[in-house]
């Protein structure tokens, strides 16, 4: 960036904000990463067949290993009011706690057609937490298309989680959003390293190390789609520590400086413990940037991550973001990342797909961020495209991850080149 | 209730968009709420089209229930036509909107758009996805094909195949040419690349060919009845179901039975090489019109032996139960894969030949197998010409289903010499190579369950990486690496250590080598 032209950021960027068709996933779909994340709990959709279609589809390879996850299908005769839904639930319950007798968390998951015919699952999972305590903690959370998209089933099912965490008045660092373990493991030795603990963490691997929350708890998110459990935790006491989210080595090391500036670390120490990581980062960013820089991106709403990472290609990787879409904009939470993303793309909010595809089509960018159901059909077209949803299935958080977030992006570029005789990479 | 952990068949949107994603000039407004749009990628993904499935979905969300659904609809409709002018559309509700009733089909009339308007009403929470896909066909048929002369030459339709069909596209192609060596040229296939316009000329041919039952039963029933076009039993799926097949059709037509060319299916089941197959127990499962068909390869073409049979879809119980009976086996009509499995593991086959679903059991029960049917996975849709029907078909499936064995001869060594460290049944098939490479890994990650230090159980090759100490929690570190990639992380970052003149490994010199080699 020049150092002549002040810098012009997307703070006061009018947002373009559509509705009609949406290209996205509804919010069950968290529970492909929530059920290997939190390795004790199970998550029972109260849906119909569809649901379970989706959980089949969007697992993709099918993860045979019986899955922590499974969908009670209402039939005819739940819906005819035939069959008491309570008694069916409970029946369904006893049984897949009786064959998983390892499971201590169990999320009753709301879906479009129990929202729709009104079956309580609140009142549900507080019956069945009575039956089945103290072994199996019973909540519930939507994850429904009608009220979810995609990673917002995350931030429903978390903050289902909050209301439930014991009281502390310890001082604690809680950080929030669910990352893999080994970029968890990171994180934490970092943490660690500059002084910062005790660090706890929301969701945690099992349910005997779930945190505590209270008025000296100060939180921290590493998604960007936590609204709802954001609000939750304040209204727990908790305070929150405002900053950009830890993609690439800027991203990661504001993130970190947030940290130690709220807990009133040693700068000094700070730094000295994430020299290391931010020159690999750096190192490591630089060499896949070459084939990033110049190139212009066009982002399809998808999973809320996308003005971040158009934040850390711009930033990083020298790219030209065309079109950022989310599929919503929680004004808070990215007022860190508005005010870094530079000046120029479309800022767009919810999706009229046909619409946003003629825009594609005119933008015609170098790559094209989207979803699985689009991204063949416009690769027929001769865009570049990159899954959307390989974002969120990969670890991409935090300094030594920078480099591979960066190459999710560079492959499909590479590949073109590779693959067209004549196109420049 | 029922709870499901994987099911067979999707919801009946999922059938009736199978049918408008196969044609051309179809369009299928589909009142749904945000999310259901997952269906497109079973298209564009699985079956890896150029194209999205010509669906609009309303997506309504939790604000629209309590103000105007119907108004969402009808915009939607109004939208689909201006848009993509399709020659016709067919309307209808996924499970969530069949809840609020807003009458898609009423509301879709009430716009008088300038096309035919066919409302599907599909039972969501009662039937499943083939149903759906041979009702919406149906439909389709209906209101679309008219009564016309016959064709001057003998001409017929192929019937059935769909989107996301199992091996669909190759059959048609096979079929074509097979029925061109009697001199019947195909008048229409439908939906399978069909537009509107070619529904409603699908009278003029002198019979109907249905490929599916599955899919285009009741439409082929319906044709019989109003267009007087009888329609072929025979589904041409083995050598002895071609020849039937090809009979039938010389009935119909009263055309003279031609040359068979290319048929090798049965001169390779009759060479010695293939004794070693005769008697192997197969445990077959799928739809019902593919797993029918393949227990009559197995028991009457290939020798094997059928010791169970089954299918998922419970319109094709009465034909499947048919078939067991003749097998001397139990019938199996199951939506539920835990029960297909436990009866799989009752069995103990060495050959399982079934769906995807199958295939994951057998790969944890340790089982060969071959996939016969959908439901489908992208492996499903090679690149080569692979069809199931026909004379093509057959010697088809008699490559895919013997590939998975241990061939005959390995077989006797590996019975001679069971003790052998590197030549052991465990290893598998010595002409799969990915499953050979399974051994080393396994060692790794059995010293890993043991928590013990990998470095003295390293085997010869690992034991040259010997100068190089990886400390506790670098190897800790490089344990949370999945196995698949661990073994070129850990080479690549001791190669980095060696040339760095480091000796011990931290978690540091890990990532330092991993920022390296980032590429």
């Amino acid at each position: 960036m020049s150092l002549d032209t002040p810098f012009r950021s997307c703070t006061d960027t009018p947002v373009l904000k559509e509705r009609g068709q949406r290209e996205v996933f509804c919010g069950l779909t968290g529970i492909i990463w929530l059920h290997r994340k939190m390795q004790d709990a199970f998550f029972l959709v109260v849906g119909s067949r569809t649901c379970a279609h989706l959980l089949q589809a969007a697992a993709g390879v099918m993860i045979f290993a019986e899955p922590r996850f499974g969908t009670a299908i209402l039939e005819e005769k739940d819906l005819a009011g035939l069959a008491d839904a309570n008694t069916e639930l409970d029946r369904e319950v006893a049984r897949l706690l009786a064959r998983r007798p390892d499971i201590r968390q169990l999320f009753l998951v709301g879906s479009c057609p129990s929202e729709v015919i009104k079956i309580d699952l609140a009142r549900a999972a507080e019956r069945l937490d009575g039956i089945h305590a103290p072994n199996v903690r019973v909540l519930n959370f939507s994850g429904s298309g009608i009220e979810t998209t995609f990673t917002e089933g995350e931030d429903a099912c978390l903050e289902a989680m909050v209301p439930a965490l014991p009281a502390t008045d310890a001082a604690e660092l809680l950080v929030v959003g669910a990352l893999p373990d080994v970029v968890e493991d990171q994180m934490l030795s970092l943490l660690a390293a500059m002084g910062a603990g005790p660090v706890r963490t929301l969701p945690a691997r099992r349910s005997t190390d779930l945190p505590a929350v209270g008025p000296n708890t100060r939180f921290i998110l590493v998604q960007p789609f936590l609204g709802a459990t954001h609000a939750a935790l304040i209204k727990r006491g908790a305070k929150h520590i405002s900053a950009p989210f830890p993609f690439g080595e800027e991203g990661s090391t504001l993130w970190f400086h947030a940290v130690a500036a709220a807990l009133g670390l040693d700068r000094a120490k700070v730094d000295a413990v994430l020299a290391a990581p931010r020159a690999r980062a750096q190192k490591s960013v630089a060499a896949v940037a070459e084939t990033l820089r110049g190139k212009s991106i066009f982002f399809f709403p998808d999973s809320q991550l996308e003005i971040p990472l158009a934040r850390f290609l711009a930033r990083e990787c020298g790219m030209i973001p065309v079109e950022v879409g989310t599929p919503y904009l929680h004004r808070e939470l990215m007022a860190p990342e508005l005010a870094l993303l530079p000046h120029g793309p479309v800022i767009s909010e919810g999706q009229d797909v046909e619409l946003q595809l003629d825009r594609a089509r005119a933008a015609r960018a170098d790559l094209t961020v989207c979803g699985l159901g689009l991204a063949n059909p416009l690769e027929a077209e001769g865009l570049t495209t990159k899954w959307a949803i390989e974002l969120v299935f990969t670890p991409v958080h935090f300094y030594e991850q920078a480099a591979d977030l960066a190459g999710l992006f560079a492959r499909p570029i590479r590949r073109h080149a590779l693959l067209t005789p004549g196109a420049a990479a | 209730m029922k709870l499901t952990l994987w099911t067979y068949e999707g919801p009946p949107h999922v059938g009736a968009m199978r049918v408008a994603t196969a044609m051309k000039g179809l369009h299928y407004v589909l009142h749904a709420p945000q999310g259901d749009t997952y269906a497109d990628l079973l298209f564009t993904m699985i079956e890896r089209r150029n194209h999205r499935p010509p669906v609009t979905y309303t997506t309504f969300q939790a604000r629209d229930l309590g103000a105007d659904t119907a108004n969402l609809f009808k915009d939607a409709a109004r939208g689909a036509y201006e848009r993509f002018q399709p020659q016709a559309m067919i309307v209808g509700a996924s499970c969530t909107a069949e809840l609020i009733q807003d009458d898609p089909g009423g509301l879709a009339e009430a716009l008088g758009l300038p096309c035919p308007v066919i409302p599907l009403d599909l039972p969501s929470y009662s039937r499943k996805e083939n149903f759906a896909a041979d009702e919406t066909f149906f439909q389709i048929v209906k209101v679309l094909a008219k009564p016309m002369d016959r064709s001057e030459a003998v001409t017929c339709n192929l019937i059935g195949p769909t989107a996301l069909g199992f091996r669909h596209r190759d059959d048609v192609t096979e079929l074509t040419r097979l029925l061109a060596t009697m001199g019947i040229t195909v008048n229409v296939c439908a939906p399978l690349d069909a537009t509107p316009a070619d529904i409603a000329r699908m009278g003029a041919a002198h019979f109907n060919v249905l490929m599916y039952p599955e899919t285009a039963e009741t439409a082929a029933r319906h044709l019989e009845k109003t267009l007087g076009q009888p329609f072929t039993k025979v589904v041409p799926i083995g050598t002895h179901a071609t020849r039937d097949f090809l009979a039938e059709v010389a009935s119909i037509t009263g055309l003279a039975l031609p040359a068979e060319t290319g048929l090798r299916q049965p001169w390779y089941a009759a060479s010695v090489d293939s004794t070693y197959l005769t008697g192997k127990r197969v445990y077959i499962f799928g739809d019902g019109t593919h797993a029918i068909a393949a227990a009559r390869i197995a028991a009457k073409e290939i020798g094997f032996e059928v010791v169970g049979l089954g299918c998922y879809n419970r319109e094709q119980a009465r034909p499947l139960r048919a078939a067991a009976a003749t097998y001397g086996v139990t019938p199996l009509i199951s939506d539920d894969y835990l029960e297909v499995e436990a009866e799989i593991a009752r069995l103990q086959p060495e050959l399982i030949l079934g769906t995807q679903m199958e295939r994951h059991i057998a790969k944890r029960l340790g089982i060969p197998c071959a996939v016969i049917s959908a439901p489908v996975h992208v492996q499903d849709f090679p690149a080569r010409y692979s069809p199931q029907m026909g004379f093509e078909g057959a010697n088809v499936i008699f490559d895919t289903w013997v590939h998975p064995l241990v061939m005959g001869l390995e077989e006797h060594l590996l019975t001679m010499f069971r003790e052998d460290f590197e030549f052991h049944d465990a290893a598998g098939p010595s002409h799969h190579g990915a499953k050979a490479s399974v051994r080393p890994e396994a060692l790794v990650e059995s010293a890993d369950a043991s928590g013990g230090d990998i470095s003295t159980k390293m085997n010869d090759e690992e034991a040259v990486s010997g100068e190089v100490i990886w400390l506790a929690d670098a190897e800790r570190e490089l344990k949370k690496i999945p196995f698949f990639v661990r073994g070129k992380a850990k080479r690549n970052t001791e190669k980095f250590a060696a040339d760095k003149g480091v000796t011990s490994i931290s978690i540091d010199t890990l990532y330092e080598a991993k920022a390296h080699y980032a590429r």
